[in-house]
């Protein structure tokens, strides 16, 4: 167990995991230098294994693909988390796909890394999307990692994983510092932060730190249990009902845009299986449906913010008032 | 040749009987590409395919039975089904796919050109792709990537002159050549018709990449006799005449490579021979795939992923 920030997590994560696997290759844009901090000193303490690659965001996750299908095992930064898009195909129409198509025939082992992911003051429209549940949708693995722990935990999971799988660590949790237990984690399990019994509020990323913060400030009145999702595919359906049993009340905070976002499903599914857990409706706290503009006071009007946490929960208040009533 | 020239006349038939379902891409025309290249390639070697894809899997060693097994979605193809004519593959050939994504898969070649075997061989990797990939960025990228870091890379185009019905001279200025060596590839330009002088361009172009060289270009100038998918022919289509198509079948690979083999010293039995094996096989293969049962509707989420994963149905 040791104490570090998440950014550094994500650093011994990929080390450790580069320094037993000799497979282990990582490609992407300014990753000798390591602009994003992730790769920081492994070019030099493992010549050839760490490659800077032209702007060519399809032609190098296709190189992933193909080198992962050859044998190796590599894992791919994206500078940006916006650039997803121009590699899109390649992610979600190719490697993703391969296994299904080829009938088991390959294996397509290749982790798709989104270091500083979603808004962070001021990056504007093109490049403060946080774009998880677009590759959820299509079926990829898909993490975000709330905690040092989870980015060290999950980012080894998903480097070990024979499938593709994409890491999207948020930009407002990079400096966070936390205890890291140097164990391997597992793809598809979140994790209660906080028990409570009166609403459950799954969060994603960043979110869970702002929904554990509001969860201490309303805790006269509501006693607020905290799902971390980490994984958004697959998702821990198991904890979600658990949680659903014990509260009866589901918040779900989420960073993508409110049409057909993570949260959508989460309700949508609660809503068809859960319903007999439910003594309220479901809410939804999303990012509004648009993009993200410039000026920092209209990038934190669409963003979900911890007043707003504050502000769905309270919905919840007026219904146990009236409960009580 | 013969193999893909019948099986793909094969292909045709099945698919307007209904017992192929959806398109196919046939490549009756461009078969001296696939064998010529092909026959250039050592075993750890890799290629990539296109949406045309039957011929490069027959020139590198794949099982006609399976193959039709999977064009007609049975559990016994080479994909179990699961892939059809657009992505039939047999990886175990080193055969990434055919690909339904233009261009798309030749970045897969990059990477299985720069990962070693597990003893440590070098491997080369082929991406086939055909003039109309010439204008799709993946390619574009992947042809500079290939010469930024010296991968063992041929791309050889299968240049038919038309991206489906549009002529390539509507959509470039330079000549593949020319486009390929202001990315700092070297290249030539091949008889794709010719399947003795493919194989000659391939040889240089593998021994090239080989020798730690770089990548090669190879334009291998050929042409599609039948249309760009098997439902064309209902389409009344008039983007080539039909002077044009004689012309080109006045070059049939096969005829061509035929007459080498007479004057090489090959005699009209030898060949009838050849022709008569290559339709028993055919045959045989045929009721072998027929025979093949079709996948379980409960199977149909099996091989979406390598490790296990939970997935959902439509209904829960």
């Amino acid at each position: 167990m040791s104490t570090m920030r998440y950014q550094q997590a994500l650093a011994a994560a990929v080390r450790d995991e580069m320094r037993s696997d000799e497979s282990i290759i990582y490609i992407g844009e300014d990753v000798e230098q390591s602009l994003r901090g992730v790769s920081a000193g492994l070019a030099k303490e493992l010549p050839g294994r760490v490659r800077d690659t032209p702007i060519s965001e399809a032609a190098f996750t296709g190189y992933a693909t193909g080198a992962a299908m050859a044998g190796a095992r590599p894992i791919v930064e994206y500078q940006i988390p916006t650039l997803l898009y121009v590699a899109f195909d390649q992610i979600v129409n190719q490697a993703q796909k391969i296994r299904m198509m080829t009938g088991g025939q390959a294996r397509v082992p290749v982790t798709y890394l989104f270091p500083g992911s979603g808004a962070r003051l001021g990056l504007a429209g093109q490049h403060s999307d946080h774009p998880y549940a677009l590759l959820a949708h299509m079926g990829v693995k898909t993490i975000v990692p709330a905690t040092p722990e989870d980015a060290y935990s999950l980012v080894r999971a998903a480097i070990q994983d024979d499938d593709p799988v994409a890491v999207f660590a948020p930009a407002a949790c990079l400096h966070r510092k936390g205890e890291v237990s140097e164990t391997v984690g597992r793809i598809g399990a979140a994790h209660v932060e906080r028990e409570g019994s009166d609403v459950t509020v799954v969060a994603v990323g960043h979110l869970v730190h702002d929904t554990l913060r509001v969860a201490e400030d309303v805790a006269a009145e509501l006693d607020i249990e905290v799902i971390n999702a980490r994984s958004i595919f697959p998702f821990d359906w198991d904890t979600l009902r658990t949680s659903l049993a014990k509260t009866g009340r589901l918040l779900v905070v989420d960073d993508s845009n409110r049409m057909n976002g993570f949260a959508s499903e989460i309700v949508a599914t609660a809503a068809e299986e859960y319903s007999a857990l439910l003594d309220r409706p479901p809410i939804r706290l999303t990012r509004a449906e648009g993009a993200v503009p410039f000026a920092v006071e209209l990038e934190r009007a669409v963003v979900p913010s911890s007043k707003d946490i504050r502000t769905a929960l309270e919905r919840f208040m007026d219904q146990h008032a009236e409960k009580r009533e | 040749m013969r193999l893909i020239r019948a099986f793909e006349e094969l292909v045709v038939q099945l698919v307007n009987r209904n017992e192929i379902a959806g398109v196919t891409h046939e490549y009756i025309g461009q078969e001296a590409v696939a064998v010529g290249v092909c026959s250039a390639l050592e075993a750890q070697d890799v290629l990539t395919s296109t949406h045309r894809g039957h011929g490069h899997l027959l020139a590198r060693g794949a099982d006609p039975e399976r193959m039709l097994a999977e064009l007609l979605g049975r559990e016994t193809g080479l994909n179990r089904g699961r892939g059809g004519s657009m992505h039939i593959a047999d990886v175990s050939l080193g055969i990434y796919g055919a690909n339904g994504m233009v261009g798309a898969g030749a970045p897969f070649a990059l990477g299985a050109s720069g990962t070693r075997t597990p003893d440590g061989t070098p491997r080369v990797a082929v991406a086939f792709f055909g003039d109309g990939a010439l204008n799709q960025g993946v390619l574009l990228e992947s042809m500079n990537l290939a010469a930024a870091w010296q991968l063992p890379v041929v791309f050889c185009c299968e240049n038919n002159g038309y991206a489906v019905t549009t002529p390539s001279s509507d959509s470039m200025t330079v000549s593949p050549v020319e486009r390929a060596a202001g990315l700092g590839l070297p290249g030539r330009e091949v008889d794709g018709m010719d399947v003795l002088a493919v194989a000659e361009a391939a040889r240089f172009a593998v021994d090239h990449a080989r020798n730690s060289n770089g990548p090669y270009f190879l334009d291998c100038r050929c042409y599609r006799f039948v249309g760009h998918h098997t439902a064309e022919g209902t389409m009344n289509l008039t983007y080539r005449t039909e002077e044009e198509i004689e012309h080109w079948r006045g070059r049939d690979p096969l005829a061509l490579a035929s007459q080498g083999a007479m004057q090489a010293g090959a005699s009209r039995i030898d060949l009838d021979a050849i022709d008569s094996q290559v339709n028993a096989r055919l045959k045989a293969a045929l009721l072998g795939a027929q025979a093949g049962p079709v996948p379980a509707p409960e199977s149909a989420l099996d091989y979406s992923y390598a490790s296990p994963t939970p997935v959902r149905w439509g209904l829960v």
